[in-house]
């Protein structure tokens, strides 16, 4: 074997090492019953669009989380102080808006709720979002707060499609209006992936598939469009809460890589040299 | 100057002598090719883990009540606390990546072989401790996962009949994981394995010098030496080695670092999502999974699903485990070939060798995915082919055609 092929070997067995580790890579767990707009998927999650670097997307989320959110949910984890900063949220607005109660600045974010009676109340106590981006993936949590639907047979007379019945109430139902889970028409597929069509008209089957979901029209504050991305920024927002410093994180970690190129290239250049004696 | 100083320290300490057999002059083969790097690199490793194991200690809580808590604090509060973290996490990773790819090194070229037979125990010693490390390390985030895998772990010494349920308590300090559990793994991750892994290494290091490198065409370069007394096809370890490993560690760095800034969960594989929760003893996750590094191991575990002679299936399954682990440290004598190396041996070593790796490879897919019926019986297969490839070897080493081994290294 020359030393090509060595060299080839060895990668060929370290990557296929790594390979063979890669099955479960997808953040989190699948999205329940969660239909897709097209009706041909379920139990996806869809795509939430995540970018630590927008500031703006980021303060939206920061002001719907402490509005609505941080009544139950803490973020125990995380100072204000560090918020503020982090978001370029001046310090004074961020105290005369975004903190509620004798809070100081550089106090963790915690909520009033008594978990005892929390329990009593939602059943459980609602969890810390601190590190929930983390533990479920941004793609569940967005798909998951734009899940909520009627359904007066649970106590708080809303269910979630991602988390069946959650204990937790639809929040931000003024906002969404009234989400419905309805049944549609959709195009009916063969099994070999094409649209289904009539054998004497040549028209295209349609099939009635249920729970699609669907806002009845001028219920809420937002229009479905505006909803979307404000639960876009909502997510962006614990995103960034898991992993606050990635920004600064990835900053650093170019400039590593750039001195480490040099380096190698350096005592590559090094070696190369020492290297002739030995023939 | 400097020659007067050093002479001072001659005269009371063999410094200069020492430099020289472990460093400057040590004769290494001048075949040496990609897979003795492991070695090396392992030592940095060791380095980065004992660097920022200390850093994190300064801010770590070793309390149920606080642990989770002073993770994220080191993460969030401490400056630049995420990258002595994740540095601790990326090395934990790295560390067994490369003793898998040191010992299938050493496994390839016969480097347990008289007279190397004390410098693979010795070896195969750290390999135990590290299991031991990565274990007892893994628990103290204090996350869903730690506390789980800490649980089905530990439960395995309640599965040893008769002393099962009293050992287990003994161990655990308690009746249930508790915080009194975290403390004693606390203790042994940061000071009794750390100690002993040093010592071992040291040992490890000294035994390889004494005895020499192998190569990759399993030559004893010791027949033929200079009229100094120093082998003909071997060069000094400096400068040739030194350039070289410098050059490979900046490599090795690279993507060291990328993984640690750019993707320090690694997909869950460094850092599992599940673990972004703090422990539950009411809440069991849904799917528990050791680290990757342990899967192979696990799918062992799990491969054993009867009872046998009264014993139950999961003692025997720990058994099987334990004995998975064990095996390595037995090569030396299993192995009744004349010549060392892959390169030389018959088509039977060769056979069976990819078949461990091939197995070693499944089982470490098998481990971590849920089981179903289809994949435990697979995994009962290949824990026999792994088994097979020790096992055996007694017999097909001794009974195959072997090339001959040249005298000395081979040219190109």
């Amino acid at each position: 074997m020359n030393n090509k092929s060595r060299i080839l070997t060895f990668v060929v067995i370290v990557a296929a090492s790594f390979g063979s580790l890669k099955v479960h890579s997808a953040a989190g767990a699948a999205c329940g019953s969660f239909l897709s707009e097209d009706g041909l998927t379920k139990g996806e999650c869809k795509e939430a669009y995540i970018n630590a670097k927008d500031k703006a997307s980021l303060q939206r989320g920061a002001q719907v989380y402490m509005n609505y959110c941080l009544g139950c949910h803490s973020l125990k984890y995380a100072r204000y102080k560090k918020v503020s900063e982090d978001l370029e949220i001046p310090l004074s607005m961020f105290q005369e808006n975004l903190i509620f109660g004798d809070q100081k600045m550089g106090d963790l974010i915690q909520v009033g709720m008594d978990p005892k009676e929390a329990k009593e109340w939602f059943g459980n106590a609602p969890p810390d979002l601190t590190l929930e981006a983390g533990l479920r993936g941004p793609d569940w949590i967005y798909t998951y707060l734009t899940s909520f639907y009627i359904d007066e047979s649970r106590p708080l007379g809303v269910n979630n499609k991602v988390y069946e019945n959650v204990g937790m109430p639809h929040v931000l139902i003024d906002m969404q209006g009234t989400p419905r889970s309805i049944c549609k028409q959709i195009l009916a597929y063969a099994d070999n992936g094409g649209i289904k069509q009539d054998p004497l008209t040549g028209e295209q089957l349609t099939e009635e598939k249920c729970g699609f979901l669907q806002v009845d029209n001028g219920t809420g504050e937002m229009s479905p469009e505006q909803f979307d991305k404000a639960m876009l920024d909502l997510t962006n927002f614990l995103a960034y809460m898991t992993d606050p410093l990635k920004v600064e994180r990835e900053t650093i970690g170019t400039y590593v890589l750039l001195y480490l190129f040099i380096f190698t290239m350096l005592s590559y250049l090094l070696y190369r040299e020492f290297k002739k004696d030995l023939h | 100057m400097v020659t007067k100083l050093m002479n001072w320290f001659d005269d009371r300490l063999p410094l200069t002598a020492t430099i020289e057999r472990h460093l400057t002059k040590y004769p290494a083969p001048i075949n040496m090719n990609i897979w003795y790097l492991a070695g090396v690199l392992l030592v940095v490793v060791l380095v980065i883990q004992l660097a920022s194991g200390i850093w994190l200690l300064m801010n770590y809580e070793p309390t149920a009540e606080g642990a989770f808590a002073s993770i994220q604090y080191i993460m969030r509060d401490v400056k630049y606390g995420y990258i002595i973290r994740y540095m601790h996490t990326t090395g934990a990773s790295a560390f067994f990546a490369l003793i898998f790819l040191h010992m299938f090194r050493g496994m390839m070229y016969g480097s347990y072989q008289k007279p190397r037979e004390l410098l693979w125990v010795l070896g195969w010693i750290t390999y135990f401790l590290l299991c031991a490390l990565g274990f007892t390390g893994y628990v103290l985030p204090w996350g869903q996962m730690s506390f789980w895998a800490a649980q089905v772990i530990m439960s395995l010494f309640g599965s040893i009949p008769y002393i099962g349920e009293d050992l287990l308590t003994w161990i655990r300090g308690d009746y249930l994981i508790s915080g009194i559990t975290l403390n004693r793994l606390f203790a042994f991750h940061v000071v009794l394995l750390p100690l002993a892994l040093i010592a071992v290494v040291f040992v490890h290091i000294l035994a390889l010098h004494e005895v020499g490198s192998n190569n990759p065409d399993g030559v004893d370069v010791k027949k033929f030496k200079d009229a100094d007394g120093v082998p003909l096809d071997t060069k000094p370890f400096f400068p040739y080695d030194v350039m070289h490993d410098l050059y490979a560690i900046g490599v090795f760095l690279i993507f060291f670092v990328a993984i640690m800034f750019f993707y320090p969960d690694g997909g869950g594989y460094v850092i599992e999502y599940v673990n972004y929760e703090a422990a539950d003893n009411l809440k069991t996750p849904e799917h528990i999974v050791p680290s990757w590094y342990y899967t192979p191991y696990y799918a062992m575990l799990r491969a054993v699903t009867f009872p046998l002679f009264g014993l139950t299936a999961k003692f025997l399954g720990f058994v099987v485990m334990a004995a998975g682990i064990a095996i390595f440290v037995a090569l030396p004598w299993l192995d009744r070939s004349p010549v060392k190396s892959i390169k030389y041996k018959g088509i039977y070593s060769k056979f069976f060798l990819a078949l461990f790796v091939v197995s070693f490879l499944v089982l470490g897919y098998l481990g971590a995915v849920p089981s179903t019926p289809a994949r435990t019986i697979a995994a009962q297969i290949f824990t026999v082919c792994y088994f097979a490839y020790f096992l055996l070897m007694p017999i097909y080493s001794k009974y195959e055609t072997c090339k001959p081994v040249p005298d000395r290294v081979p040219l190109g």
